[in-house]
């Protein structure tokens, strides 16, 4: 090859026309937008439902700007801002507190959906695997009565943990044994935690407290057993320790992923099942594997709130709970990543207070109005993030939507 | 042959730019009716540039198109069909679940009025061009159903349909059974005596020299030469489509064989529809010599790789790999027994197209202690490691976090096959490796496996390639119909070879 010039040869060895060499190969454009994207695009996505959201406000005859102001407000991210004192300060701190309760399972949820998500499974069954580790975390919270505290606190979260992983794995073992689909499974898999829960700790119930025999709820979480609270009043339901949890959670999942070899292989199956194959690693291993980290994050999760905040379970809570199913949401507008599952776990959880009769001023706006509003952006982020999809295609079809986008993009960067 | 005299289509200067890169150079064609004219070039060289501004896929920068004589302005495939311009694309662009006749008139159905398709009319007119120039199709069958040749030959068949007289076939055989090309080429006489006036483009020279009138050589987008097909050699043309002296067959001494490295015994498999595909194989493999497995697709090819390598287990018979028996064991034990494979498809499964090269370079060795100790990969290494195999295989278009699809194909290959020739393989299972290369990668492969056999590993080569089979095997197993039914020096004529594929020789030389 010694007699063709050397800025020629890669035109030379080049599989593709020369058309595709003058740009960058499409993989290579998805792969830059992606990485620009991976910011960009949630950002857009979240804007977008916004001003949507924004709309219909004004179509219900309010302001929308004093209206989302309200719900900030709401949130308690004001609390970021130094200005911000006295009262008002006060009610912020709690308020984020509230938001940041909200966020730390929805990190642990939403991290259950991503790692399933690259290693090419589809985890719908959060909520169930999010139902059992509650029903194992109050379970074991309310017994061992007189066990000192951090002994008690990490048997409810690994046993919360382990059931998550358990309940998960029987998605998985199911796909590897005789191929059945995981989103079948574990949506079949959700309405068996619910109802399990609901005849555990029902009137009657092997788990229903003995002390309120007329009330469905299971018995409460010994002192041992709660997180302590670094933030706020324990009294008045302030930010307890589970954040941080989550927090590792998240570096966990990237290290996982990234850095072992679990996650090497994890992420060959999820890419290219025959090539992991080809390589010696049995994609039916993995979904086993894959379901039970996912469903361990999902029961670490419920920990985080039977153990944090809320201390029971009441039946009709089992019922009503969608932290599991925002986690589809929260891997979606994170794009699967460490990060920013984080951010969008953030967005979800403030939404939630923000919007909250507790925290909305009826003034401004009805908070039940206002909670259907967050359903509303949620329902439209959901729908935005799922049309992702599309806009690659397009994007992949034509450059210059790209290049539009990319400008828009660095538009919009400071902003993020 | 209507007007010899006057170009059918005819480019003059065609110069298309994307951005900074030129593509096509002041590009002279031209095609006389019944005439196969061959464009010939590597991967990139700029044929397809050129075929899409005479479909009108593109607009060219520079130039002009001349039909019959009259200067013509194509803007659109429609334009190019509706001056009598065909084009039978590499990936078939038919509808799989509608019939042949409905595919070939699909855009243009004869009608019986009010918007009733004329479907006897069509199934006609679809029986009459098949016969006309020996195109056997049936016109109902379900293109899903029918072979990929024949998919081929709907393609041309609507391309006629539609009152082609200029033919443009972009590398029709790659998809192609070498008795499909033979059928191919049939065709093509046929149509050039019709007056049709074909463009070939192909990176194969021997095909090349067998179909085509002139043959013009494309290089970095700028036609080199155009040469008659008397006088031309492969040689020549490879010179010209390279720019250097390649070497068409290896150079290679004679084989030092030892131990046998690889030893399959009465095997038996199964394929994917439960059919006995291997049917009682037996071979060896001694360490120091490539044995090639010859044959028509097919015939268990895929099955017996596949078996080998530890990815299919086998229903009977046995797998040795330097003594020890990994039959069924799966593709650990392969890789520990010292098994490498290049396989077939490198985007199915050679490449993780979205891993980095780096962990595409790791794939099969990433359980050995370098790569990865108690769970935790040592990324470091994959990383130093894959800078030094890509120096070594000189592969271009990306570093060791470049991602695998943005590569070209060849280099794409160089690196399955860096992959697999470091794991310090005892036996290197090599199906297809060439497939869908181009000249200059073709010989670097072929040296590498030659190489790797003089080090003294065993080299079993799978291939539907006549000439690779020849030029690299110091024996020839012919595979047919799931058993070994033959086996040759590599000096066996193509013919000794192709009766033996066919399976109607039962003479083995041994």
């Amino acid at each position: 090859m010694n007699t063709v010039e050397d800025g020629t040869q890669g035109d030379v060895l080049a599989g593709e026309e020369v058309a595709h060499g003058a740009t960058p190969s499409t993989h290579a454009r998805l792969t830059a937008y992606v990485r620009r994207g991976g910011v960009i695009v949630p950002i857009l996505t979240a804007i977008i439902a916004f001003v949507v959201g924004g709309l219909v406000v004004l179509v219900t005859g309010h302001n929308p700007f004093s209206t989302y102001r309200a719900i900030f407000n709401g949130t308690g991210l004001n609390w970021l801002f130094p200005w911000v004192g006295g009262a008002a300060r006060k009610t912020a701190a709690f308020d984020l507190q509230q938001t940041l309760i909200a966020t730390t399972p929805l990190i642990l949820v939403g991290l259950a959906v991503a790692f399933a998500f690259r290693a090419g499974l589809f985890n719908i069954g959060g909520q169930g695997q999010y139902t059992v580790g509650g029903i194992v975390a109050v379970w074991i919270g309310s017994s061992f009565a007189g066990m000192p505290a951090v002994p008690h606190i990490a048997l409810a979260v690994v046993g919360a943990g382990a059931a998550g992983a358990a309940w998960a794995g029987i998605a998985g073992a199911l796909k590897a044994t005789v191929g059945a689909n995981e989103v079948i499974s574990t949506i079949m898999l959700n309405w068996i935690a619910i109802w399990g829960g609901v005849y555990l700790f029902g009137l009657g119930g092997p788990l229903q407290d003995p002390h309120q025999p007329s009330v469905p709820v299971s018995s409460t979480v010994k002192a041992s057993a709660k997180l302590p609270v670094f933030w706020g009043n324990a009294q008045l339901q302030g930010l307890h320790i589970g954040l941080f949890i989550a927090l590792a959670g998240v570096v966990l999942f990237w290290i996982l992923l990234n850095r072992t070899r679990l996650g090497y292989e994890v992420r060959a199956v999820g890419l290219n099942p025959d090539a992991a194959s080809y390589a010696g690693i049995s994609p039916a291993r993995n979904y086993f594997r894959v379901m039970a980290i996912c469903g361990m994050f999902a029961g670490v999760a419920a920990a985080m709130d039977i153990l944090g905040w809320k201390f029971n379970l009441f039946t009709n809570d089992i019922q009503a709970s969608q932290v599991g199913f925002l986690g589809i949401a929260v891997a979606l507008l994170g794009r699967n990543t460490a990060v920013g599952t984080i951010a969008a776990a953030l967005l979800f959880g403030a939404l939630q207070t923000g919007t909250s009769d507790r925290f909305l001023d009826p003034s401004v706006f009805d908070p039940n109005l206002a909670s259907n509003l967050t359903l509303m952006i949620q329902g439209l982020i959901v729908l935005l993030v799922s049309t992702d999809v599309i806009a690659l295609r397009v994007l992949r079809s034509g450059r210059g939507v790209a290049v539009a986008l990319g400008r828009r993009g660095k538009r919009q960067e400071p902003r993020a | 042959m209507a007007d010899s005299k006057r170009p059918a289509l005819e480019l003059r200067g065609i110069t298309k730019k994307f951005g900074s890169v030129v593509a096509n150079d002041r590009v002279d064609f031209d095609v006389y009716p019944g005439e196969v004219h061959a464009l010939l070039g590597e991967n990139g060289a700029g044929k397809s540039t050129l075929v899409s501004v005479l479909y009108g896929l593109y607009t060219p920068t520079e130039g002009e198109i001349v039909v019959d004589g009259r200067p013509v302005t194509i803007d659109s495939p429609a334009t190019a069909i509706g001056l009598g311009i065909g084009m039978v694309h590499q990936h078939f662009m038919l509808v799989p679940v509608m019939t042949v006749a409905e595919n070939i008139v699909l855009g243009q159905e004869p009608s019986r009025g009010g918007g009733v398709i004329d479907m006897r009319a069509a199934r006609a007119r679809v029986r009459e061009l098949s016969e006309r120039y020996g195109l056997a199709v049936d016109p109902d069958a379900t293109i899903e159903d029918v072979t990929v040749g024949a998919q081929q030959r709907v393609e041309i068949l609507r391309a006629l349909y539609r009152g082609a007289r200029i033919l443009v076939l972009d590398e029709p055989t790659a998809v192609l059974t070498a008795q499909e090309v033979q059928e191919l080429i049939e065709v093509l006489h046929r149509l050039k005596r019709d007056g049709t006036g074909i463009v070939f483009i192909s990176h194969k020279l021997g095909e090349v020299l067998q179909v085509a009138d002139r043959i013009t050589v494309l290089r970095h987008g700028r036609k080199i030469d155009t040469v008659p097909r008397q006088g031309a050699t492969e040689q020549s043309l490879a010179r010209l489509v390279v720019g250097r002296d390649v070497l068409l067959s290896v150079e290679k001494g004679p084989p030092h064989a030892a131990e046998p490295m690889l030893v399959v015994d009465d095997l038996h498999v199964r394929d994917d529809r439960d059919l006995e595909a291997v049917r009682g194989a037996s071979l060896s493999v001694r360490g120091g010599e490539i044995v090639a497995i010859a044959g028509v697709d097919g015939n268990g090819q895929q099955e017996l790789v596949e078996a080998i390598t530890g990815l299919r287990a086998p229903t009977a018979g046995r797998v040795l790999v330097d003594g020890r028996d990994i039959t069924g064991r799966g593709v650990r034990a392969a890789t520990e027994a010292g098994v490498a494979h290049i396989a077939e498809d490198r985007h199915r499964r050679g490449l993780v197209l979205a891993f980095t090269l780096a962990e595409n370079l790791a794939l099969r060795e990433y359980r050995r202690p370098e790569f990865s100790r108690g769970g935790w990969l040592r990324i470091g290494h994959m990383r130093s490691r894959a800078k030094r195999l890509l120096r070594e295989y000189d592969v271009r278009g990306g570093g060791a976090d470049a991602y695998a699809a943005s590569l070209s194909g060849g280099n794409q290959q160089k690196v399955a096959i860096a992959r697999e020739i470091a794991s310090d393989p005892k036996l290197l299972v090599a199906h297809q490796p060439t497939r869908g290369l181009d000249v200059g990668a073709i010989e670097f492969v072929h040296r590498r496996l030659i190489e790797e056999r003089d080090r003294g590993r065993a080299v079993l080569l799978v291939s539907l390639e006549y000439e690779e089979v020849r030029s690299l095997a110091d024996r020839i197993l012919v595979i047919y119909e799931g058993r070994i039914v033959g086996e040759f020096a590599p000096d066996a004529s193509e013919e000794e070879l192709g009766i033996a594929m066919t399976g109607a020789g039962a003479g083995a030389r041994s």
